[in-house]
């Protein structure tokens, strides 16, 4: 049994490590983070739709709801199993196996850390956005807030473990990132991330509440903007699903571990 | 001009024949394609629900649109991003000698020496959008010819544009991811200028010319492009590829090699 000070001690060696191994990347962040324009492309042409079609939602409404969602996916941007996929191609897994840590943690480390490595430039950002469009400026409460951070680290935690078991399948072929790159495409256009889902067929929106792909973006973003959510509906759904992938991804490693040959290591 | 053919000739049946190794991928590739392709048209569908359209842009001709816009990402992955992907390689592990050291132009070589079949799907499924869309336009042949022009520019366009984003790494080499910032401003494309507020209508004209990439091309072929408009295409295409070149050269008078 892991005693508490011995995880303490662990998680703040890996967080302050791969901070610092972050922070020799800054450049790199800000150009990742600046490679996030969708939201801003998209705040644009639903202002304008807004201004004269009826969508249910203002002018205003949609353009906090894009820059409230290019915060989350800031938070949540995942690159796990571009990671994993290499380790397992180049052996590298091995050397992490002879530690006495699931090498999941490592991942875990370098992504939490590079939040805060990236979060100063988003701020940056959104403070800047504030200045050129200062109408949209607003303060969500107190308790919207901090219902946004528990939301935003479900959605992250969501979108690892998602990332982290399809990661599983290098185990078997030698690019798992495929399947990513088709997962992606499914949670660009379902999550959110090109229109808030109230605006989506009754049909469609339907079928996604009990899908993981709209709590990744459109649940954080729009209890920060202050749109109706059904909260305990939400986090149910979440909390079902990070249950699931936990199991598959725990169950796909241990089958994966068994037949794993380190080759090139 | 005919020793560059052959070169070309050579380069990418090279790469076609390394990629058929990964036959697998290129059906993972074809159905993400064809999922981006649905996810486009939902996207679009959203806007034209109701009774709201962008305006001068009915449902058919924005699904025009989206077909270009859709052919040019392939013809992006296709001939940019297998050739241009590998710059920052040579930067960084210096094997950029070599290629200057070649009888050929440095340029010419980094930007035609691969082929990525990864774009295929996408140049089929964005022409069928262009014809299905046409037909239901009552297009004819004409004017598809009429688009081939803007179509060159675009294709100029985004070539200068992704090669000058790459050559930026004979400075800072690891910022690879750039390009990366250029392929996210271009997904602006994917809707005509008309559904675009003023002030990023100018940005995406004057700034990072996507207008002339996907609006262009679409009104052209709808026949409604104005010839000051047609020309000012072809201008920014040359100017564009011209600059690159000579930001090419400039670049290289810092290129310091690196572990030879």
């Amino acid at each position: 049994m892991l005693s508490l000070r011995r995880i303490y001690r662990i998680s703040t060696t890996l967080l302050t490590t791969y901070y610092a191994y972050m922070l020799e990347y800054r450049a790199e962040l800000v150009l990742w983070a600046l490679s996030g324009s969708l939201p801003f492309i998209l705040m644009g042409v639903w202002q304008k739709a807004a201004a004269s079609g009826s969508f249910g939602l203002t002018a205003i409404d949609f353009t906090r709801y894009f820059l409230a969602s290019f915060l989350i996916r800031q938070l949540t941007v995942v690159w796990v199993i571009w990671d994993f996929e290499r380790e397992i191609n180049e052996g590298k897994l091995s050397f992490r196996l002879l530690q006495p840590l699931d090498p999941g943690w490592h991942h875990v480390g370098t992504h939490v850390s590079e939040r805060f490595a990236r979060i100063p430039f988003v701020a940056l950002l959104i403070a800047f956005f504030f200045v050129l469009y200062p109408s949209s400026f607003w303060v969500p409460n107190f308790v919207s807030v901090l219902l946004f951070l528990l939301a935003a680290g479900c959605a992250f935690a969501l979108q690892f473990l998602i990332q982290y078991t399809l990661a599983m399948f290098a185990f078997w072929t030698e690019k798992a990132t495929a399947l990513q790159d088709m997962w992606f495409i499914v949670h660009l256009f379902l999550s959110g991330a090109i229109a808030p889902v109230s605006v989506f067929p009754k049909g469609v929106q339907a079928v996604l509440t009990y899908l993981p792909f709209p709590y990744i973006i459109n649940f954080p973003a729009s209890i920060l903007v202050g749109l109706p959510v059904n909260l305990a509906q939400g986090f149910s759904v979440i909390l079902f699903w990070l249950v699931v992938f936990l199991g598959l991804n725990r169950y796909l490693w241990r089958k994966g571990i068994k037949q794993f040959s380190g080759m090139g290591a | 001009m005919k020793r560059h053919f052959k070169l070309i000739r050579l380069f990418w049946s090279t790469a076609i024949a390394a990629a058929m190794e990964y036959r697998l991928n290129f059906w993972f590739a074809a159905i993400s394609s064809l999922g981006g392709l649905a996810g486009s048209l939902f996207g679009l569908s959203l806007f034209y629900r109701g009774d709201y359209q962008f305006a001068g842009w009915s449902w058919e001709e924005s699904l025009l649109l989206v077909g270009i816009f859709t052919l040019l990402e392939g013809i992006a992955t296709t001939f940019l991003a297998g050739s241009l992907g590998k710059l920052f390689k040579h930067i960084e592990q210096g094997t950029l000698d070599f290629i200057l050291l070649k009888p050929i132009s440095s340029q010419f070589w980094l930007s035609t020496h691969s082929v990525s079949i990864w774009g295929i799907p996408n140049i089929f499924f964005g022409l069928s959008v262009i014809l299905y869309a046409g037909s239901k336009l009552g297009l004819g042949p004409i004017d598809y010819l009429a688009g081939l022009p803007p179509i060159a520019s675009a294709v100029m366009i985004l070539y200068s544009l992704w090669f000058v984003m790459s050559a930026t790494s004979i400075w800072f080499t690891k910022i690879y991811n750039l390009t990366e910032v250029l392929k996210g401003l271009l997904e602006a494309g994917r809707f005509p200028m008309a559904a675009y507020p003023a002030a990023y209508q100018f940005f995406f004209t004057f700034v990072v010319p996507i207008g002339f990439i996907t609006t262009v091309p679409a009104e052209a072929i709808l026949g409604r492009i104005s010839p000051a408009t047609a020309t000012t295409s072809l201008l920014t295409a040359g100017v564009l590829f011209f600059l690159s070149n000579r930001f090419w050269k400039f670049a290289l008078r810092f290129y310091t090699s690196a572990s030879s």
